[in-house]
């Protein structure tokens, strides 16, 4: 890479590597999504092979988009809100490179491992002790980096996305051990330490708070930076962000409960899990009310800044599944819910259109500047992205809603008798359209990312004929 | 102590410092040290040799009192 556009002060190579990766991945592990929703609509799609199967590359698939695009685009705007926030470079250069190589080796064991059958078989957490152990380490060395570098920071306030981000960097990291304490049998084999329901609630304490840190703090810290640069003015409410911090890390940790619920689970664990998430939704919502009203007397902007588009939008998705989770929490409501369809729609409103939204919005704020640049090559590309998107998104949804509640209604059917009225074959069948509907949704979004990938590409190569004479800065 | 007033004691230790925070957030002594951190994200703009982006605080205030009220 062209060392003209090398910061005086920051370290932005690692940013600009993050960020790429984060475009990379996020074609991955859509792509992958896109193929298992088109074995659900076409079996003979798994090829007859396991190592294609859909138990298989489904794990694949989440691990791409959660920790690969989801976590790349972490790492990258973590490095780059704490410098520009704290003033001052990332405390090392090598550490910083190595949680690079680090992440991108752990993706890299999981689309080996995963394929190939090596699993926990516990959700959003199925690679294998020895990939688990590298995660730890480049996870903790993260941790140092980051804070590490709001140590040396030369500003006396530490700004509200750093905590949001610190946050989130604690609190993966105890809940990635704590989750994966496991006794290992073999090279890629291990069991949990921990004993029937006691190991399924440490399981959704941890797949709960990947949501909650990993899937909303982390992107939260996003959002404080994001959506006030590419508005251009400060955030609505400082002091609401202080409230909506400690509320929503407090909160989110008890959580976890509402994923077991009517299991062997003790009946008052599921209570407070209901309770505590039904609470979450203040917190929620407040900050996502602070974010909106950043726009306020600004909001013409969005008619010319796709960018503020996406970030707007991601907001709105973020207010909808921060609603539609607490409801789907209430024990009546989840007896209906859960098992089914609903349960993917609602965690696809959060990770399309908030996680994926929230990152493509701030990707397009960060990769020109990267680059000595303000402005993606084409502001069009970036709204016709948007679009697919902001489509796909509402097809996916919509069509998990309606099979999620047929599902749902389906198999709680009964004739006078007591009998169940359909088997479940009848109800996968009447979910045919649905599915249908989901994959198309899915390529939406699939041509969307290459398209920003295009986008990024011209971005780099403009910048780099642009700068070949300028002499070096160093 | 039994269990039941154990949980009314945590509750209401949550609910004060919950009201705590609010306080503390929303206290007058605490407003210019917020203003200044929410300025946080556009300070380093002065120092930045890139291409110049850069909008003011002040000078998104003024565009407001020119009459910039596109809600």
């Amino acid at each position: 890479m062209n060392t003209a556009f090398e910061h005086p002060t920051y370290n932005y190579k690692v940013v600009r590597q993050f960020a790429i990766m984060t475009v990379v991945w996020g074609i991955i592990g859509m792509s992958l999504g896109v193929i298992i929703a088109a074995q659900l609509v076409w079996p003979e799609l798994n090829l007859g092979l396991p190592w294609t199967s859909f138990g298989r590359l489904r794990p694949l698939h989440t691990n791409a988009v959660i920790f690969a695009f989801g976590g790349s685009a972490l790492m990258a705007t973590s490095y780059y809100v704490v410098q520009r926030t704290c003033q001052v470079r990332l405390i090392s250069d090598k550490l910083a490179a190595f949680t690079f190589w680090g992440w991108q080796a752990v993706i890299v064991s999981a689309v080996i491992t995963l394929p190939l059958g090596y699993t926990t078989s516990k959700e959003y957490a199925e690679l294998e002790w020895p990939i688990n152990i590298l995660i730890a380490v480049v996870w903790i060395s993260y941790a140092i980096v980051f804070l590490g570098t709001i140590k040396q920071r030369k500003t006396s306030h530490i700004y509200v996305a750093n905590w949001f981000y610190a946050a989130f960097i604690l609190t993966v990291a105890v809940l990635h051990v704590v989750n994966n304490a496991a006794i290992p049998v073999g090279a890629l084999k291990s069991y949990s330490i921990y004993p029937g329901a006691v190991d399924a609630m440490v399981q959704w304490w941890w797949g709960h708070n990947a949501v909650g840190f990993f899937l909303t703090a982390g992107f939260l810290g996003m959002m404080y930076y994001f959506v006030p640069k590419q508005a251009e003015r400060p955030i609505y409410s400082y002091r609401l962000s202080i409230v909506h911090f400690w509320a929503l890390i407090t909160t989110y940790m008890w959580a976890g409960a509402h994923h077991l619920h009517y299991t062997a689970l003790p009946d008052w664990a599921q209570s407070l899990g209901m309770i505590m998430s039904i609470i979450l939704l203040a917190p929620s919502w407040g900050g996502m009310i602070n974010g909106m009203m950043t726009l306020s007397g600004a909001w013409h902007k969005l008619r010319t800044d796709p960018t503020l588009r996406f970030l707007v939008v991601a907001l709105s998705f973020y207010g909808m599944s921060t609603f539609e989770g607490p409801m789907m929490a209430i024990k009546t409501v989840n007896a209906l819910s859960h098992y089914t369809d609903w349960t993917i729609g609602h965690v696809h409103a959060g990770a399309l259109g908030w996680v994926a939204m929230i990152t493509i919005g701030s990707m397009y704020h960060l990769i020109p500047r990267l680059y000595g640049e303000t402005q993606m090559h084409s502001n069009k590309l970036i709204a016709v992205h948007f679009w697919l998107s902001t489509i796909g998104t509402v097809l996916y949804i919509a069509a998990m809603w309606v099979n999620g509640i047929l599902q749902g209604l389906m198999w709680r059917a009964v004739n006078a008798d007591g009998t169940l009225m359909y088997t479940f074959v009848e109800a996968l069948e009447a979910s045919h359209p649905g599915y249908v509907v989901r994959w198309i949704g899915g390529l939406f979004w699939v041509v969307g990312m290459l398209l920003m990938a295009l986008n990024v590409y011209m971005t780099v190569k403009r910048s780099n004929t642009e700068s070949q004479p300028l002499p070096q800065t160093a | 102590m039994d269990m039941g007033t154990f949980r009314g004691i945590t509750t209401l230790l949550i609910l004060i410092a919950f009201i705590g925070i609010v306080v503390w957030a929303y206290s007058k002594r605490r407003r210019r040290d917020f203003d200044e951190a929410a300025h946080l994200p556009f300070a380093d703009e002065q120092e930045d040799t890139q291409r110049d982006d850069y909008t003011s605080p002040d000078e998104v205030d003024s565009r407001q009192d020119r009459g910039d009220k596109n809600t």
